[in-house]
């Protein structure tokens, strides 16, 4: 197989692009595939910090790597969940990688901030441990962002995340995740900051692919949580149908975000206010890590 | 050849001298979701693997908490 732009021996295939390329043209697609998402969403510009959510895995590291490159100012966010060594050896990888580029990283720990690591967290609400698990993040990536003045967070979210979600939202109907499915969520509150997912054209083949000829050490094992989970059982239903019909998660995605998204967008109006506990924002009078927060303390205590 | 899998890692024995996309279809792995690796360098399904080789097959799939907003 050769590459479609020079004629040298491909290492990867792109199946749904019915192409492949050698390693130095497919990195330079890859770059270009970040710099249309950044552009198209207006997504950050090269005079602010951007927030770069990372988790020690192939694609958080690998959208770091392309904003360095790129020469975005950054600033690494790595949440330590406390899921045992998964939790040591992902945390290391962040920091490696931070120290051997010296962009700034902040940790912080979810034990601290909710009362709990992630494992007790899910023993003692008995929700399933990726609801806690997300819940934290969201609400920890903004919350840091905001302490910093950083106006924008960054996540690692590829193509494949985000028709998995877009997959089991359609499921389901869920009628007010539908309209907040986007490459980029503006701020709507003077404490929300912008949040903004610069890989959603790219495929969890080509993050990793990235990462690899990169040489980026990423955590290559699975969280132990996430077998079994809703969200890997969609992946898996629709890389069947990737394998069948290139191209399939592509049309999926992009033709909700052309075409259907702005239907569900005016059905959306919610109104937002400050939790009246942490004065983050909610939906409601207190927010839903304040009272994961206190669920957790009410239990471990 | 030699056949490194992930998650967990282990490794498996099959006929070499034969295309990945041969190899993947013996050990029922959708392409796409491996990246297939040979030596220090990735090789697309048409590359033919020899007996005395070894080739790793990461997978890319990882979720959990996935992207809800």
């Amino acid at each position: 197989m050769k590459c479609r732009k020079c004629g040298a021996p491909a290492a990867l295939e792109l199946r749904r692009h019915n192409a492949a390329f050698c390693e130095p043209d497919f990195l330079e697609f890859f770059r270009n595939q970040v710099r249309e998402a950044i552009r198209k969403h207006r997504m950050f510009t090269k005079d602010e910090q951007v927030l770069v959510a990372v988790s020690g895995g192939k694609d958080s590291l690998a959208l770091w790597d392309v904003l360095i490159d790129e020469g975005y100012r950054t600033t690494g966010l790595y949440l330590d969940l406390g899921i045992f060594d998964y939790s040591v050896e992902s945390k290391a990888r962040c920091e490696k990688f931070a120290a051997a580029r010296s962009v700034p990283l902040i940790i912080s720990a979810v034990a601290e901030e909710v009362g709990a690591p992630v494992p007790v967290i899910q023993s003692v609400t008995r929700r399933p441990p990726c609801s806690g698990c997300g819940l934290s993040k969201r609400y920890l990536m903004n919350r840091v962002a905001l302490e910093h003045e950083i106006p924008v967070v960054a996540t690692g979210h590829n193509l494949d995340d985000e028709a998995a979600t877009l997959f089991g939202s359609v499921m389901h109907w869920q009628m007010d995740a539908l309209p907040r499915q986007s490459p980029a969520l503006p701020s709507t509150h003077p404490k929300l900051v912008r949040r903004v997912k610069p890989l959603y054209r790219l495929s969890e083949l080509e993050t990793a692919a990235f990462a690899f000829m990169r040489k980026i050490d990423y955590i290559v094992e699975e969280c132990p949580f996430a077998a079994g989970a809703t969200s890997i059982a969609h992946k898996e239903i629709l890389s069947r149908m990737e394998a069948a019909s290139p191209g399939a998660k592509h049309n999926f995605l992009f033709g909700f975000l052309d075409r259907a998204r702005p239907a569900f967008e005016q059905a959306e109006g919610v109104a937002l206010n400050e939790c009246a506990r942490c004065g983050q924002v909610t939906t409601g009078t207190i927010c839903a890590f304040c009272k994961l927060s206190d669920q957790v303390k009410r239990r471990v205590s | 050849m030699k056949v490194i899998l992930r998650n967990p890692r282990r490794e498996v024995d099959v006929a070499g001298n034969r295309r990945v996309k041969e190899i993947l279809r013996e050990l029922a792995i959708v392409p796409e979701t491996v990246l297939v690796i040979c030596g220090d360098a990735l090789v697309t399904a048409d590359h033919i693997v020899r007996d005395d080789e070894t080739i790793e097959l990461r997978p890319v799939m990882s979720g959990g908490a996935g992207s809800r907003p």
